[in-house]
C-alpha cells in the first residue's frame, strides 16, 4: 500500500486545471441517449473480450447439443420426423432457437450483479438522458452475442450436412432470432428488477430454461406429443421461432403464407409465426414497463 | 443566492423503520460540510436522498435552488457522488471506467480525454490508469472513484465515508485533495464516523443521531459551547454505582468542577466538565485520595466533537456505534441500497 501513495505534498490540485470550463454542456436528448447507450454497450463488450468464457461456452454448448443429441437418435428410422428429414437436420433449428433463448434468459445476470455490487448506483446518479439506455445496452449486447452463436451453429450444421438456407432465409432467421431475443431479454430484465438477488434470478432461470425447451418443438415434432403437450408447445413462443427456421431448412421455396405448423386449433403460416413473435416481444416489453419505471425512476 | 445544498425536514422510512426522522441543514457554496454520526444514524440515507437514489417520504432537498425530487436530472448534473462502497467494474481499467463515466455525463470525447488526463495526474494515478481496477489497492480505488465523481466538474461533491478502510497516509492524501478542491470553489458534503476527520476537514458540521440532527455549527463553536475541559474518570474498570455516586458527590463540591455525571454507558465512569486549569487533575486526585477512593484511569482533554455528541446523547460515538452495530439489520440495509 505504501508504495502506491505519494506523500501529501505531491498532490497538487490546480483549480484551473480541473475547472477549465463550467459552461453547461450542450444538451441534446437523443445524442445523449446514444452516447450513454454506446458507452454502456462498450463496457459489456470489453467484459466479453477479457472474459470470453461465456461466449466460448455459448458456442461449444450448442455444438455439443448438435453432436450428442444428433447421435442419440442416429438410428431412428429415416423419415420419422416427416419429410425425409434426418434427426440432425431436424435438430438444427431447435438448437439455434434454444441457444438464443438461453442466452437472452441470462441477459439480466450482469445487471443483477451491477445491482448487487452497487455499480448500478453509479449509473443511477448520472444524469442519463433515459435510464432505458441501461436496458438498451443489455439488449444490443445479447442480440449481438446470439447472432454470433447462431452463425456458428448454422455453419457447423452446414458442415454436418444440414444444408444452408438461402440469403433471404438467413435474413429471416436473423429477424426471428432478433424478435425472440428482445422479448426474452425484456423478460429476464423484468425478473432482474423484481427479484432480490442473483441466487433467486438463477433459480428462476433454471426453472424456466429446460421446461420451455422440452415443451417446444425443438427436440421432437408435435406429432410425437400427447394432445396436452401439443397444446402447451403451441402456446410456447419458442415453437414459433423454431418452426419457421426449420421450414427454411427444408423448403428452398417459401413465402409468408407457407404453413409451418399444424397447431391443434389450425395451421400456422410463416407470417403468423412472425406476428406471434412480434406480439410476444411487445407483450414482454410492455409488461416490464411499470417495474422498470419504479426501479429506475 | 440559494444555498448549495438545502435540506429541510427530510424524512425517510424503510418499511416501518424510520431511517431519517427529521433532518435539516444547509450547506453554503464553497464550504466543506461534515455529517457526523455513528453507523446507522441516518447519514447514508440522507445522502441517498440527496443523490436521488432514494425518494424522501417528505421534506425538501434542493441543490442550488433545484429540487432533487422534481428535477432529478438537473440535480444529477450538479452532483458528484462518491459512494461508501466503491463499486468499480474490476474488469475495466481505470481509464476505461473514467471514459464510461464521462459518457454517462455526456462529456464530449475530446474534452473527456483531457479532463481524464488532468485528473489522473492530479490524483497521481497515471501509472495505474491502464491497469484493471480489480488489481487496485484500497487507496487507489478511492482515488479513481474520486476522479470519477469529479469528471463532470460538479458544483457539489458528496462523499459517503470516503476514508473508511484507508491507512492514515492515504487518508491525509484524500483530505489534502478535498481541501484544495474546496479552494477551487467546490462545495463538499462529507459523511464520517471518524471524529478527527470531520474536525480536521469540515468548515461546519451537523451531528446526526437516530435520524435527527442534534447539533449544527462550526466545530469550534460546537466545542466552545460546551465550556470547560472534559475529564473522564474511572474509579475502577467497572465501578459500582454507589461508589461512583459517592465520588460524584465528593467532586461536585470542588470549585473547579462545573459539572459531574455518572455515565452508565461507560461502566459508571464519571464525566466531568472542569475549568481549564493545570492543577485540576491534581486537585481531583488529592480529593479522591483523601476519601480513599482508587483511580483506575483519568484523562483530561479540550472538548472534542465526541463531547458534543456525548453532551447531546449521553453516549460517546464509540458506544453508540457498538450498540448500533448490534441492532443493525445488515441484510435489510443491503436491500435498501440495491435498486
Amino acid at each position: 500500500m505504501s508504495g502506491t501513495i505519494n506523500t501529501s505534498n505531491s498532490v497538487n490540485v490546480r483549480s484551473s486545471d480541473i475547472y477549465r470550463s463550467r459552461e453547461p454542456l450542450e444538451s441534446n436528448q437523443l445524442a445523449d441517449f446514444i452516447q450513454e447507450t454506446l458507452a454502456l454497450t462498450k463496457r459489456l463488450f470489453i467484459q466479453l473480450q477479457r472474459r470470453p468464457s461465456t461466449l466460448i461456452a455459448g458456442i461449444v454448448q450448442p455444438l455439443m447439443w448438435l453432436v450428442l443429441f444428433g447421435a442419440l437418435f442416429q438410428n431412428a428410422p429415416q423419415g420419422m420426423m416427416g419429410n425425409d428429414l434426418s434427426y440432425g437436420q431436424f435438430l438444427g433449428a431447435g438448437v439455434i432457437v434454444f441457444t438464443a433463448f438461453a442466452g437472452a434468459l441470462n441477459a439480466g445476470l450482469p445487471v443483477m450483479f451491477d445491482r448487487e455490487f452497487g455499480f448500478l448506483n453509479r449509473l443511477l446518479v448520472a444524469p442519463l438522458a433515459s435510464r432505458y439506455s441501461i436496458v438498451a445496452a443489455s439488449a444490443i449486447y445479447i442480440v449481438a452475442l446470439s447472432l454470433i452463436q447462431t452463425a456458428a451453429i448454422i455453419g457447423v450444421s452446414a458442415i454436418m450436412g444440414a444444408g444452408l438456407p438461402s440469403l433471404t432465409g438467413l435474413a429471416a432467421i436473423t429477424l426471428i432470432i432478433l424478435l425472440l431475443v428482445l422479448g426474452v431479454t425484456a423478460m429476464s430484465l423484468g425478473f432482474t428488477f423484481a427479484l432480490p438477488g442473483h441466487i433467486e434470478l438463477i433459480a428462476v432461470i433454471f426453472v424456466i430454461n429446460l421446461p420451455l425447451l422440452f415443451a417446444s418443438t425443438a427436440l421432437a415434432p408435435l406429432t410425437f406429443m400427447p394432445q396436452w403437450l401439443q397444446i402447451v408447445a403451441c402456446l410456447n413462443p419458442l415453437t414459433y421461432a423454431i418452426e419457421p427456421i426449420r421450414y427454411l431448412y427444408t423448403h428452398p421455396q417459401w413465402n409468408l403464407t407457407s404453413v409451418v405448423l399444424q397447431a391443434p386449433w389450425g395451421s400456422i403460416s410463416f407470417g403468423s409465426s412472425l406476428l406471434i413473435l412480434v406480439s410476444f416481444m411487445l407483450l414482454t416489453l410492455t409488461a416490464i414497463q411499470p417495474l422498470l419505471k419504479r426501479r429506475l425512476a | 443566492m440559494a444555498a448549495a445544498v438545502l435540506i429541510q425536514n427530510l424524512c425517510k422510512s424503510y418499511g416501518t423503520v424510520p431511517a431519517v426522522k427529521d433532518v435539516s441543514f444547509q450547506v453554503n457554496q464553497g464550504e466543506i460540510f461534515g455529517l457526523l454520526g455513528p453507523n446507522g444514524a441516518g447519514k447514508t440515507t440522507t445522502i441517498r436522498c440527496l443523490c436521488t437514489l432514494a425518494k424522501p417520504d417528505s421534506g425538501t432537498i434542493e441543490l442550488g435552488g433545484v429540487s432533487v425530487v422534481d428535477q432529478p436530472r438537473e440535480a444529477r448534473k450538479r452532483l458528484g457522488y462518491v459512494a461508501q462502497e466503491v463499486a468499480l467494474d474490476k474488469i475495466l481499467t481505470g481509464r476505461e471506467l473514467l471514459e464510461l463515466q464521462a459518457a454517462l455525463y455526456h462529456i464530449p470525447k475530446v474534452e473527456a480525454r483531457q479532463r481524464i488526463e488532468v485528473l489522473l495526474e492530479v490524483l497521481d494515478l497515471q501509472s495505474y490508469a491502464d491497469k484493471k481496477t480489480g488489481t487496485y489497492s484500497g487507496g487507489l480505488k478511492r482515488r479513481i472513484d474520486l476522479a470519477a465523481g469529479l469528471l463532470h466538474q460538479p458544483e457539489v461533491l458528496v462523499l459517503d465515508e470516503p476514508t473508511v478502510g484507508l491507512d492514515i497516509e492515504s487518508r491525509v492524501v484524500v483530505w489534502d485533495f478535498l481541501r484544495q478542491l474546496r479552494s477551487s470553489g467546490t462545495t463538499i458534503v462529507i459523511t464520517s464516523h471518524y471524529l478527527e476527520e470531520i474536525d480536521a476537514l469540515a468548515d461546519r458540521v451537523g451531528i446526526i443521531d437516530r435520524g435527527l440532527v442534534i447539533a449544527e455549527g462550526t466545530p469550534s463553536a460546537l466545542k466552545n459551547r460546551l465550556g470547560g475541559d472534559r475529564i473522564t474518570l474511572r474509579i475502577r474498570e467497572f465501578t459500582p454505582v454507589a461508589e461512583a455516586e459517592r465520588a460524584r458527590h465528593l467532586l461536585s463540591q470542588l470549585s473547579c468542577v462545573q459539572e459531574a455525571k455518572v455515565n452508565d454507558n461507560q461502566a459508571n465512569a464519571l464525566n466531568l466538565v472542569v475549568t481549564p486549569d493545570r492543577d485540576v487533575l491534581m486537585t481531583i486526585q488529592q480529593s479522591l485520595q483523601t476519601a480513599e477512593l482508587p483511580i483506575f484511569g483519568i484523562s483530561q482533554s479540550r472538548p472534542s466533537l465526541d463531547d458534543v455528541y456525548l453532551a447531546a446523547t449521553g453516549k460517546t460515538l464509540l458506544d453508540a456505534e457498538l450498540s448500533a452495530a448490534s441492532s443493525r439489520d445488515l441484510k435489510a440495509e443491503k436491500k435498501q441500497s440495491m435498486r
